[in-house]
Parts: structure tokens; sequence; C-alpha cells
């Protein structure tokens, strides 16, 4: 080994190095929650060896919805409309189901607006990896609440909010969800957990992050500045995620661990931290959201997980292969066909 | 005293052979349906043009309902104003249609409605049907099965009093039934029934009589949506979403059993369409939108109302220039009151769809038969043109049987549009930016997600981008991106289906229509000709952007009468603005009632503006 060579830059395991995976430069403001989650996209995909033209960026409107063209820029990308980013996504996903699709949307994004196509997207566990950037507030239109604002949340010009919040996580696994997760823009190895789970799972994967404005709330008074997230934060456990190519055996820390297998072979890898929290078990998971929400807590990590839950397409039992490259020889009927099926209107 | 001959009825002034117009009344959900297209189907077997259209009320069961047979030697099959024949069946509306029918209309009706008490300057058969299907060999408990039979009680009358061939019936009956054996029985004794009693009872028939002709050789009876359908299939589409809606389900729901027969991979038994019943409109448009991005042939189908819904997706459809194909029939709205009946009041809601700028091809077909042709057009001018393609049918199109020319089988390929692959991205990765007009059309090329290329990629967003897809918020980005959407509906302009022109010798002045307005349209201009004396040129316009074509036929006309069925005339509005100069010279003739535009409206609207009285009554 020389000393004297210049390092080449570190490759993944398809030999790119991590600036194939970067995007265009933010245009966030300085210490935006988002700029932070971008970034650990960024991580997630190189780590995991994606290529990143299968992959195809989704979003609605706000700060949040602008940050898939930071990320990822050989791969394809969809700035939608505002709220409406889960059925575009759908269909690109249902004609071509090879690509791998991840979408970014805020919490004004989701759960105001978009609530509809958001529920609908879970309920059809469309393969999409949903990350809600969620900083209680609408950040582009300059801080008005959102429907995910607490209850006595402030905002800066004052004025306490005083509608019961919705909590995204709670609906999505009422709803059915197989994969549902909080985190933490601040808590970045949680969330880089999280990330690649969410990718190697074959459904709907909702992650709720609190992603602080630090424009518009982040001050004292608000239940979703970077303070109160970092003072309240609670992890139900510690994550690792285990991806199927990696057969290096993971150094089992002391403590309980639970794993979970994924249908492509990857793990999750729960530690405990001292609590007794199974996210396999629904009717324990729900019992634990129900008693944080009235205890004010701010719990983190993967609350729920269902790996197996069939996906959309599967229901639909459409081919595996992309329905975009299908051609006449597949798609259109003989004449003989079409004579006999006109034969019916004679 | 029932089997008696009747007594009311007069004797017929003239024969009138192959042309009426006939109506049945009766109550929603009482299963006329399948009598009324036995008899529908039984004069077009016996080689009449025909057409059936069904007046229904926004309810399942109870409310009433007409049904409507055109039978037309000269081939006119657009909806009469003026009937002939009526069925009351319906005790609710009995009384209504009975006095608001012309002296002279022969009324078949059930003896209990005592029509006879209300008007004597008709021609009355009384029929006691609940009585004759009390004969029929059922169990007494079957009392559902009997009231349905009593509409083919109702065939078997018509038959005898107008001639229609019993055996066409039977034939009908069994094609319409076919594989259910005991109803077949059950229907051909209703049917005889119905024969025997009026051949008995009534010595003088209608003078509406049904000959054998030699006109329905080789055609179909069909609706629209089914044609539509038909061409979404052939066309190549591979993902369908949609919300319910009357009157488009039933272009989904087809599609839908289309697929289950002819969207399966032989190898595999899997599906090659995916289909999806969104949660709304909007979440329809989305799909379409993100599928036909992703390379797929996608469209949805639905109406006025979810056109509505769609508005800012097909503006953002319209800017990103993603290639879609919405079909929008077309009904009265919004809410409640008659959104089962038809109109043309979508015009301008889809051609200039959308907040900002941005105007949109629109297809007009006329007849089932163009419906499967337009379909697999809108799909070829989609990815063509990259951008969204309305067919805009209507309910009276959409819903309703017509009679119509065989569908041709389409030869050519699809025309999937200037997309790149790998090889033309390496090719042209000097100069391609996906927004870059490299060919002076005003289209550029595309790429698709997943093409094998580093440089393959690019990010979709609204309205302001630059040429190669980057993020803009500068003047001169936006005004030359628009002034290329621009040039595009002029390329578009040339591609679009060319108008239908039929001229007279003499006329200096014309009809335009569109859709369905076609058939009032031009059994109008023959009344004109041969009552009047008034010979008119006639366009029928297939597309907007307007072609050249129907420019420069404009320009060679005095007067324009535009026919159409709204109250606001969106299609004269339109031409007026894309030919100023010409602005003086279009009249419109408008129908907005609910119902399929008839002749004498057209009639009565051009003489009218000739300063003259009195139509075609
Ligand atoms: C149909 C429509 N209504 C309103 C807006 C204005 N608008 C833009 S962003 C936004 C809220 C975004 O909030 P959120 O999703 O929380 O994103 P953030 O900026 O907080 O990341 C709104 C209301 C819009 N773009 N489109
Ligand atoms: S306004 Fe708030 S959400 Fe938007 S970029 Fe600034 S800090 Fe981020
Ligand atoms: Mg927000």
């Amino acid at each position: 080994m020389s000393a004297t060579l210049p390092a080449a830059p570190k490759t993944n395991r398809i030999g790119l190095p991590k600036a194939d995976y970067e995007g265009a430069k933010s245009t966030l403001c300085l210490g935006c929650g988002h700029d932070v989650v971008t970034k650990q996209i960024v991580t997630a995909f190189w780590e995991l060896g994606i290529e990143p033209r299968r992959v195809a960026k989704f979003s609605g409107i706000g700060c949040s919805s602008k940050t898939p063209a930071y990320f990822l820029n050989r791969a394809w990308g969809v700035n939608a409309v505002h709220g409406r980013m889960p059925s575009v996504a759908t269909g690109a996903l249902l004609a071509n189901p090879e690509l791998i699709g991840i979408g970014v949307s805020g919490d004004g994004d989701t759960a105001s607006i978009g609530i509809g196509q958001f529920v609908h997207l879970v309920r059809r566990n469309m393969p999409l990896v949903y990350v809600v950037e969620n900083n209680g507030v609408y950040g582009l239109t300059k801080g008005q609440f959102s429907a995910t604002a607490d209850v006595g949340s402030t905002l800066k010009g004052g004025g306490a909010n005083d509608l019961v919040p919705i909590d995204l996580c709670g609906l999505a696994i009422e709803l059915g969800c197989g994969f549902v997760a909080r985190s933490f823009s601040g808590d970045m190895k949680q969330l880089q957990s999280i990330l690649q789970a969410a990718i190697a799972h074959r459904g709907t994967a909702v992650i709720d992050v609190i992603s602080p404005c630090v424009t518009f709330n982040d001050h004292e008074g608000s239940t979703k500045s970077y303070k109160y997230a970092k003072d309240h934060e609670e992890p139900l456990h510690e994550i690792g995620f285990v991806p199927y190519f990696d057969d290096t055996v993971a150094e089992i820390p002391p403590g309980e661990v639970m794993d979970v297998p994924f249908p492509d072979g990857s793990v999750v890898r729960f530690h405990s931290v001292g609590r007794d929290y199974d996210p396999t078990d629904k009717d324990q998971v729900l019992a634990t959201l129900h008693r944080s929400r009235t205890a004010k807590e701010f719990l983190t990590g993967i609350l729920y997980l269902e790996p197996e839950k069939p996906s959309f397409a599967s229901l639909l039992n459409t081919v595996e292969e992309p329905l975009t490259t299908l051609g006449e020889d597949r798609l259109r009927p003989s004449p003989g066909m079409l004579a006999a099926i006109l034969e019916r209107y004679r | 005293m029932s089997n008696a001959p009747s007594t009311t009825a007069t004797a017929p002034t003239g024969v009138v052979v192959n042309d009426f117009s006939l109506q049945v009344a009766t109550a929603n959900g009482s299963g006329s349906q399948t009598a009324n297209n036995v008899l529908l189907r039984s004069i077009f077997r016996m080689g009449i043009p025909v057409s059936g259209k069904n007046l229904f009320p926004s309810n399942i069961q109870g409310l009433p309902t007409w049904f409507t047979i055109r039978a037309s030697r000269h081939g006119y099959i657009g909806r009469k104003r003026e009937l002939d024949v009526l069925v009351l069946m319906n005790p609710e509306t009995a009384a209504e249609d009975a006095l608001a029918a012309a002296p002279g209309t022969s009324v078949v009706y059930e003896k209990k409605l005592a029509v006879e008490k209300l008007r004597d300057d008709l021609r009355l058969f009384p029929v006691p049907f609940s009585e004759l299907a009390g004969k029929l060999p059922l169990p007494p408990d079957q009392a559902k099965l009997r009231r349905l039979l009593v509409n083919m009680i109702y065939v078997g009358v018509l038959s005898d009093l107008m001639g229609i061939d019993p055996a066409e019936i039977e034939a009908s009956i069994r094609r319409q039934l076919e594989g259910k054996a005991k109803a077949i029985d059950l229907n051909l004794a209703a049917m005889r029934l119905g024969i025997d009693h009026s051949a008995a009872a009534f010595q003088t028939k209608l003078p509406h009589r049904v000959e054998r002709m030699d006109a329905t050789t080789g055609k179909l009876i069909i609706d629209g949506n089914t044609a539509s359908a038909l061409g979404c299939l052939f066309g190549g589409a591979t993902v369908c979403t949609w919300y319910p809606i009357t009157p488009s389900s039933s272009l989904c729901e087809t599609f839908i059993d289309l697929c289950a027969e002819h969207r399966v991979d032989p190898g595999t038994g899997r599906a090659l369409a995916a289909i999806v019943q969104a949660e709304d409109e909007i979440a329809s448009i989305g799909m379409v939108l993100g599928a036909g991005w992703a390379g797929a042939r996608a469209f949805t189908a639905t109406s006025g109302p979810g056109i509505s819904l769609m508005s800012e997706l097909i503006g953002y459809g319209y800017y990103t220039e993603i290639p879609a194909v919405i079909f929008d029939v077309q009904r009265v709205g919004p809410s409640t009151g008659l959104p089962t009946r038809t109109m043309q009041g979508d015009v301008l809601i889809c051609h200039t769809n959308s907040h900002g700028d941005g105007k949109h091809p629109v297809l007009f077909p006329a007849s089932p038969e163009e419906c499967f042709t337009m379909a697999q057009a809108a799909f070829d001018l989609a990815e063509r043109l990259q951008t969204p393609v309305f067919v805009l049918s209507d309910l009276d199109l959409g819903m309703n049987n017509w009679m119509a020319d065989s569908f041709p089988f389409p030869e050519a390929p699809f025309d999937r549009g200037k997309v790149l692959d790998a090889e033309g991205v390496e090719r042209l990765k000097e100069t391609w930016g996906r927004y870059r007009d490299l060919d002076g059309d005003g289209i550029p090329w595309r790429t698709l997600p997943g093409t094998p290329h580093p440089k393959a990629a690019y990010f979709t967003r609204g309205s302001g981008h630059t040429e190669l897809a980057g993020y803009s918020e500068k003047a001169r980005d936006y005004v030359e991106n628009v002034e290329r959407l621009a040039r595009k509906l002029e390329t578009a302009r040339e591609m679009l289906p060319k108008p239908a022109v039929e001229e007279r010798p003499g006329a200096t002045a014309g009809l335009l229509a569109f859709g369905t307005s076609h058939y009032g349209t031009t059994e109008g201009r023959d009344l004109l000709e041969h009552d009047h004396d008034l010979p008119l040129d006639y366009l029928r316009l297939r597309a907007l952007p307007i072609a050249r074509e129907a420019r420069e036929w404009i320009e060679r006309h005095d007067v324009v009468y535009v026919v159409e069925q709204n109250r606001d005339a969106q299609l004269a509005a339109l031409l007026r603005d894309e030919m100023p100069a010409c602005a003086a010279r279009f009249v419109s003739v408008l129908q907005y009632d609910g119902l399929p535009l008839d002749a004498t409206t057209v009639v009565d609207g051009v003489l009218s503006h000739r300063g003259r009285t009195g139509g075609a009554r």
C-alpha cells in the first residue's frame, strides 16, 4: 500500500462515488431540518448501492417537497402539485414496477390538502418510501399552522393552536400500513437505519420525520422546535439494518435483540433500550401510541412493521415487466378477435 | 269483455312505412330495458335504420323513465321531438304524457290508466296488461317476475299493431337472454300473449308500419362508451383509472370486462393492464399523469364534475408535457337535478382547462365508430404531442344505442412519439434537453424513467423550467417555454382529425356542428332544403383547435349557423375568438334542455334568423 497516492474516492458496492447520488444545491433556509433529511437520503441510497436511474422521486408542494431536486440528480423526479404526489407516484409505479419510488412531502402537503391521497396510498400499500418532513407549519407560505401542530403550540407571531393534531403514524397504522416510523432530523443515525429499512420494504413505508422549520417554528413555545424535539425524543429501540447483500456478521451489542426479516433477505434488528416494545404486535403498538399521545411523549423508531403485506401491484396481479414496454404484439387483439367482439353487437 | 275489439281505435288516415318515433314510459327499475332493447334490435334486424334513447332519472328504482325508438327509412337516427307512438305503462306519468301528446298520436296503454277519459283526439289502444300477465304460466309467488314480463307483452302488442316480425323478436329475445332457457320461454310466451290479444282486440292497426328493408346489413347496434372502451383496448391502453360517474362509468366498466379477456399475459396469466378505481377524480388524473410520465398509455373517463376537480393537474400535465387521455362524457351539471341528461357543456372547460395559459387538443366523436377510432387516435396524439388530449363525448352518444358502421381494424402501429432510448441519449447528449425544440415543431424529445444512461434522467416540474428541465423563475425562460407550447398547438392543429364537409350547390350559408349535434343538424338541413327551399352547406368539426380547412370553409360562407347543446354558445365563442374578422357571421342555434338535439330546433333556429316564421312542426 502506497501512502503517497491520492486516495481514490470511496465507492459503493456498484462502484459509484457518493457524488453520483447528490442533487442540486439546496435553496432552503440555512439550518432547515429538511436539508438534513436530504443528506440522509443520499447516504441511504449510496450505501445500499442502488443504481440512481432506477429511482423515481416524487413530491408535492412545500419547502419539503422541493428537496427531491437536492438528492439523486441521476434519478427521475416529479415535483407534482400540492397534496397530489401519492396519485402521481401510484400511476408511475404501477406503469413501471421496476422503479424504486421515494416520495417526500410536508405536514401540510400530507396532513391537510393531501390527506385523502395519503390515506388511499397507504390503503393500497403502493411500494413507496413516503417521507413526511414534519415541522408543524406551512413553511413555504410563511408559517401558518398545519394539521400536525400540537394543541397549545404557538405561532412565531403569537397565537396558540387549539385543534387536535393529526397523528400521521397512528393513522397509517390504523389503515394497515406495513411500515410506520417516526424519527427526528436531529437523530441522524436512527433516521439512516429507518430509511434503509424503508427502501427495502415492499409496500408503503411511512416515515414521519420531525424536521424543524428554523425560520417559522423554532421558537420557545413551539413543540416542533429543534430544542423541544431534542429534549423530548424517546427512542423506542435502537435500530440496525442489515441489507440482504451484507454477509458480515453484525456485531451484537449486549441486551435484548429482535430480528425481523424482509422477503428480500434483509433484516431489521431491534435492540431494546429498556422498554418492552414489539413493533410487530399491532395491539401493543396502538396501545403504546395512544398512551404516548396522552402523556405527550415523542416516541421515535419503527413503530410498526409487517414486511409480508401484499402490495397493490400483487393484488392487481399485473405482469412483472413494465407496462410501458408492451407493444402492439401484446396489446392489440387480432383482426379476427375484433370481428368476434363486434359480432356481439350485430 | 277485455278481448273484445276496441271501439276507441279509429281508422288510420294514411299508412307511414318505416318512419316513426316511439316512446315507452315506465318506472325506473321495472325491468323494461330488456323489452326495449328487444324491440330496438327486432326493428334493426328487419333492416331498418334505428336508434334507441333512454331518458332515465338519477335514481335506481321508482322514478319515471322513457325509452324512445326512432326508426327512419331515410337513415335519420337522431332524436325526433315529435312522437308518433306512445306506450304508457307508468301510472305516475300517464296523464301528463297523454295530455302532452299531439292530436292523432297513437297511444298503447295499460287499460287501468283510463287515458280515454283524458283525450278523445288520440288513437287509443287500451290493453289490460296486468290482467294478461296473470295468464302467464307462473306460480303465484312470482309476482315480481310477472311484473317484468309485462314489458314483453307490450312488445307483442306492438308487433301486431306495427308489423314487427315475431320471428325477429324471438331471435332478439334469444340473443338478449342467451343461455337462460327458462327466461327465454317465459318471454316468448309473454310476447305471444301480447300478439294474440292485440290481433283479437284491435282490427285497426297503427298507421305507422314496419316493413322489411335492407339498410342495416353489416351495421352494429352499440353505444359510444362501449366503442370507446374497445378503442382503448385496440389503442394499447395499459393503465385505466376512474371514479364512477354517470354517464362515463360504463366506459371504464366495459374496459375492465374487455381486459379480463384480452389483457391477460398468455404465459403467466397475469394482467397486462392496471385498472384502479381511484378515490376521486383528482387521484384518477394524478395516476394517469404518473403512468403517462413513466411511458404507459393511460386514460381516465369522467364527466364535467370530474373535469372540474382535475383541473389543476391537467394544467400540470400541459406544462410538464405528459401524455394523458381524458374521456369526458358530458352531462348537465353540477350536483343534483339533471345529472342523467345530455349536454355539450364542457367545450370551454376542456379546451382551455386549468389556470394560466393553456389550450388542449379536443376530439369530437359523433358516432360509435368515431368513438372507436378517436380513442385510438387520442393515445397516438397524446404521445406524439406529449400533452393531455380530451375525447369529448356525451351522454346521448355514450350511453344510448346507436346504429353504427362496423369498426375498421387499426392497421397502423402505435405512434409512441419522440422517445429517446439510451442510444438516442448517447447520440444527442450534447444537444438534447427535455424541453428543447430540436425539430422546430414545438415538440421536445423525452426519455422514460429507468433508461440506462447517466444523462437520461430529468426532473419534472410545473410552469417554470429551463430547456434542460432545470428550475427557473426567469421571465425569459418562462416566455420561451409558453411560446414553444403555442407552437406545439399549431403542430397539433395539422395532426388532428379534419372536419367533415358536405356541400350543396348554390349554398352561401352553412351549418356547423360537432359530436351528437350532427344528427339533428343534418336532418334539419334536409328539412330546410326540401320544405323551405333553403340549401345549406354543412361542416362537422371533429377536433379543437379548429383545422385550417375549417377556417377556410368559414371564410367562404356569409352566415355560419353554429349548432350546439349548451346555453352559452361555447363553441361559437371559441370560433369568434379564433377568427375575429368573421365574428359577425356566426349565428348560434342552441338547445339546452337536457334532451338530445332535434331537427326542429335547427329548422326553427335557422328560419327565425332568416326572419321567417314557422318551423317544420
Ligand atoms: C392548490 C394549492 N393551494 C395552496 C398552495 C400554497 N402552498 C404552497 S406550499 C403550502 C404548504 C406547504 O406546507 P408543508 O407541506 O408543511 O411544507 P413545508 O413548506 O412546511 O415543508 C401551501 C399551502 C399551493 N401551492 N397549491
Ligand atoms: S421556511 Fe422553514 S421549512 Fe422552509 S426552508 Fe426555511 S426553515 Fe425550511
Ligand atoms: Mg410543514
